[in-house]
């Protein structure tokens, strides 16, 4: 096969220009968001070679159904759920190339590149968005409760005097917010000493000491306006209470069909932070599973940002008939099981659109909520188990640093092949420079992603890919110093040397191959660069050298001795 | 022309014991280390949370470490990372069985010790990382599981490429490449982290070609100089592709040097790794793997050395004026 050298000459230059076209810069199209929030259409061009998230920046996460706080029962589906809502809100988020895909059983991967806000892409793809609609309690249902309650945590050995330790802060919280602790500390005696004489002009039939009668009061009596079911309790105490309240013993003592949702946010009522709970019905009116389409604004009243949306027409139909059921009923909008500002009173029928009042928060907040809500729920919640994240700038620093290797580590390669081996030399040389060609070319070829260590692998690959021709040109000096003729030298050296060749390369890629199983993305982009390193320097050394052999040995047919 | 080690008789056999005793200095006093201090684990491997920190300023890593201790975490590691300006914050998770939430909240908090100490604006933070301690678990399995299965995998292909007695004579000195390595890692104190496994494998593959190439030539001359005794067919094999090893090498190390020097500090435990696999490398190949297939073929001839051994290694050495200093790599 390919005896005569027009042939082999035909094959490097389908190889040389199948690389090169593999290579060249060409014009990609970008759906990306702009700086206004709308979605545009960009051009840019560049070498079609893929670069991993540590040489252009970006952010890799690895998520799991977080089943803390709720189980799932089917987790195979749930994840599969949660796998095509997040490829739905990514695909909003505006990320050029991103990727959203299972890893195993109980993974997914994102992979956003080049993203400047890591923070907002993490709350996007974290949040449940789970829109409930719920109306308030109004039959007193906790106040009624809450003697039974503190009986039952009495009788578990909780008592009121432990209060002051109350608002402890979890590990996390204290990690988080470095002076809340300070601010528990100082808040207490104040606490301690308003929350008594309130709970006991409160209750119908104190508990003396009674931990939660002590704590929680009706919103009513701390804000002056009143809203059924609506209570208030000190932002300090605001972990320990809900604690108390999600013991299982305590949360049987309220009536059937009512639970409690607190608010997502502290309310300030004079000097005092307060958290607010609900009494709500345990069934939603409607839920964001009806949601058809969400926007986010600025409230032309208090100018905050506004989240509208729309139902679809059977959950239209639905919260048409509830609302127009309840007016003059407050009705709480939930998200992620918490209430999102006050309850609003239902003043007539709703039909299919609303609005979510966000307060304090930003318009990109209200837009990246409107997205989730829009995308649609997670079924679970999820949590992060791994997060990678690069910084664009210190990418394009391993890029650069990267290259620098590459450049000196390859002249002195040149150098070393050179003066070793002189016009041989050269042969070989030429080979390295299509040996890189091709690499860069194959790599671009197979779309595989251009990383940090696989950066390192081409570098240290063009040392190793030498070896080849350094093998088979040794074995031509022997042949040479056994007397044989250039031309039989030449011939033999290629054939013995080829054993070793193959030989060696194979077990290079196996072990290549391991790696590629195991490892995460700089890894295998690692091992896939090793693998087509070790491809190439086989065409290039077996093939492409023999042929420069072969002319060489045809213009000089009288040769007898070989500049090796 | 210009060769190097041309025609070279070194009695490298001969000198097997001596070559024992010197491998078995550096990897006992590794081991021991190794068995006090332990593996420096990245993050990667042991969950926790790394942050890579650019600031304007020089920072002063007393007053880092103090505002760090003032949002609880304690024993994070400060360590600079290429200049004055930039260095790496690692918190490890204590506790296993947290998650990565836990992890984030250390970054959060580092954010938050980098603000009150240098200022907010006046750093940037280039790179994070957060790994669960379950996901860093899996991936030391992983990586243990692919050296092992890679090793099983090349142990098929040489026997099926030559035979048994060489594959294992192969994975023998890979197995002390590895060891050796991997005190070599502890006693430098490096940095366990995925890049260096994936230069600990590309060291294993590093090495076996080596051995092959060695092999490879053991299995033409037996078959070419039947006369020979199998120490001096080892002897010749080596000596005969001993031109090739330090030109190889020479280029290989190029690129390595090239990697250490300007590849930056991610790169720069790779290249450490693998500029120590390519002695080692050598090494193993002429006194690990060579005199290892001679014991095998001695205790379980197979049919390419069996008349060479009939000879036995008594033939005294028929290159003769080789006791000369061997050269290690």
């Amino acid at each position: 096969m390919f005896a005569s050298i027009r042939s082999r000459l035909i094959v490097i230059a389908l190889l040389v220009i199948g690389s090169i076209y593999f290579l060249f810069p060409r014009t990609v199209s970008l759906r990306e968001r702009g700086a206004n929030g709308v979605m545009r259409d960009t051009t840019v061009t560049r070498v079609p070679l893929k670069r991993g998230l540590d040489l252009q920046g970006g952010m890799h996460l690895a998520l799991e159904l977080d089943q803390s706080k709720q189980v799932s029962a089917d987790p195979k589906r749930d994840l599969d759920l949660a796998l095509t809502v997040l490829r739905k809100r990514i695909d909003e988020f505006g990320v050029e190339e991103p990727l959203v895909q299972k890893a195993g059983d109980d993974r997914i991967v994102v992979e956003l590149a080049g993203i400047t806000e890591p923070a907002r892409a993490k709350a996007i793809v974290q949040r449940s968005a789970f829109l409930e609609f719920r109306i308030t309690n109004k039959t007193n249902a906790l106040e009624k409760s809450l003697p039974a309650m503190d009986r039952v945590l009495r009788g578990l050995g909780v008592k009121a005097e432990a209060a002051p330790g109350a608002g402890k802060p979890s590990a996390v919280e204290q990690l988080l917010g470095g002076d809340s602790a300070k601010k528990t500390a100082a808040a207490k005696p104040a606490d301690s000493a308003k929350a008594a004489p309130d709970s006991a002009a409160a209750d119908t039939t104190p508990v003396p000491g009674g931990v939660l009668s002590g704590l929680i009061q009706e919103a009513g009596a701390v804000a002056g306006t009143a809203t059924p079911g609506e209570y208030a309790v000190p932002e300090t105490a605001f972990p320990r209470v809900d604690s108390l309240i999600n013991i299982p013993a305590v949360t049987r003592q309220l009536p059937r069909g009512v639970v409690l949702r607190w608010s997502a946010a502290p309310t300030s009522i004079g000097v005092q932070q307060y958290r607010l709970l609900y009494a709500l019905d345990d069934r939603p009116i409607v839920t964001g599973s009806n949601l058809e389409d969400a926007g986010a604004q600025l409230d032309q009243l208090t100018n905050g940002p506004i989240v509208t949306f729309q139902l679809d027409r059977a959950g239209g139909r639905k919260f048409g008939d509830e609302t127009g059921r309840h007016v003059g009923d407050y009705m709480a909008i939930l998200l992620d099981g918490r209430v999102q500002g006050r309850p609003p009173v239902i003043q007539s029928r709703i039909s299919r659109n609303g609005q979510i009042t966000l307060g304090n928060k930003s318009l990109q907040e209200a837009q990246d909520l409107a997205l989730t809500l829009k995308a649609g729920a997670l079924p679970i919640p999820l949590k992060i188990v791994e997060e990678r994240q690069v910084g664009a700038s210190l990418g394009s620093d391993s890029i650069r640093k990267g290259v620098t290797a590459g450049v000196v580590g390859t002249a002195m390669v040149i150098l070393i092949m050179l003066v070793f081996y002189r016009l041989s030399g050269v042969l070989a040389v030429a080979a390295l420079a299509l040996y890189i060609l091709f690499t860069l070319g194959g790599l671009s070829m197979i779309e595989a992603t251009l990383t940090l260590p696989g950066l390192a692998g081409i570098v240290l690959s063009v040392g190793i890919a030498v070896d080849a021709n350094v093998l088979i040109f040794e074995r031509i000096r022997e042949e040479l110093v056994h007397g044989k003729t250039v031309r039989l030298a030449v011939d033999e050296g290629f054939k013995h040397a080829m054993n070793a060749i193959i030989d060696s390369n194979v077990s290079t890629v196996l072990t290549a191959l391991f790696l590629f199983q195991f490892g995460t993305g700089p890894v295998k982009g690692f091992a896939v660069t090793l693998i087509m390193g070790i491809v190439a320097s086989m065409i290039t050394a077996v093939f492409v050298t023999r042929t420069f052999f072969m002319i060489w040995l045809q213009r000089r047919p009288a040769m007898t001795t070989l500049s090796i | 022309m210009l060769r190097l080690f041309a025609n070279a008789q070194y009695d490298f056999i001969a000198f097997r014991t001596r070559a024992y005793a010197v491998t078995a200095l550096f990897i006992i006093p590794g081991l021991v280390w190794l068995m006090v201090y332990g593996l420096n684990y990245s993050i990667e491997f042991t969950g926790g949370t790394l942050v890579q920190v650019q600031s304007k300023a020089p920072a002063d890593v007393g007053a880092l470490r103090a505002g760090l201790d003032r949002q609880g975490l304690h024993g994070a590691e400060i360590q600079s990372f290429g200049g004055a300006n930039e260095f790496v914050v690692r918190a490890r998770v204590a506790k296993p069985g947290t998650d990565a939430n836990d992890t984030q909240a250390t970054g959060d908090a580092v954010n938050q010790a980098l603000t009150s100490v240098l200022g907010a604006g006046t750093f940037t933070i280039e790179r994070t990382e957060a790994v669960g301690p379950k996901v860093g678990g899996e991936l030391r399995s992983k990586a243990f599981l692919a050296i092992f299965l890679s090793f099983f995998a090349v142990l098929a292909y040489l026997a099926y490429r030559f035979e048994w007695r060489f594959g294992l004579a192969a994975v023998l000195a890979t197995v002390h490449d590895i060891v050796a390595t991997i005190a070599f890692i502890g006693m430098l104190r490096l940095e366990v982290s995925l890049t260096v496994v994936a230069a600990v494998l590309s060291m294993v593959g590093y090495s076996l070609n080596d051995t092959i190439i060695i092999f490879d030539r053991v299995r033409e001359n037996l078959k070419k100089h039947k006369k020979d005794s199998f120490e001096q067919i080892l002897n010749r094999s080596i000596n005969e592709t001993l031109p090739r090893s330090v030109l190889t090498h020479g280029t290989s190390l190029a690129s390595l040097l090239a990697l250490s020097i300007f590849g930056g500090e991610v790169i720069r435990p790779f290249a450490l790794v693998m500029f120590f696999g390519v002695f080692t490398g050598t090494f193993s190949s002429i006194y690990i793997a060579s005199p290892v297939l001679m014991a095998i073929e001695k205790r379980w001839p197979g049919q390419f050395a069996r008349g060479h051994l009939a000879t036995g290694p008594a033939a005294a050495p028929a290159t003769g004026g080789g006791r000369k200093t061997a050269p290690v790599a």
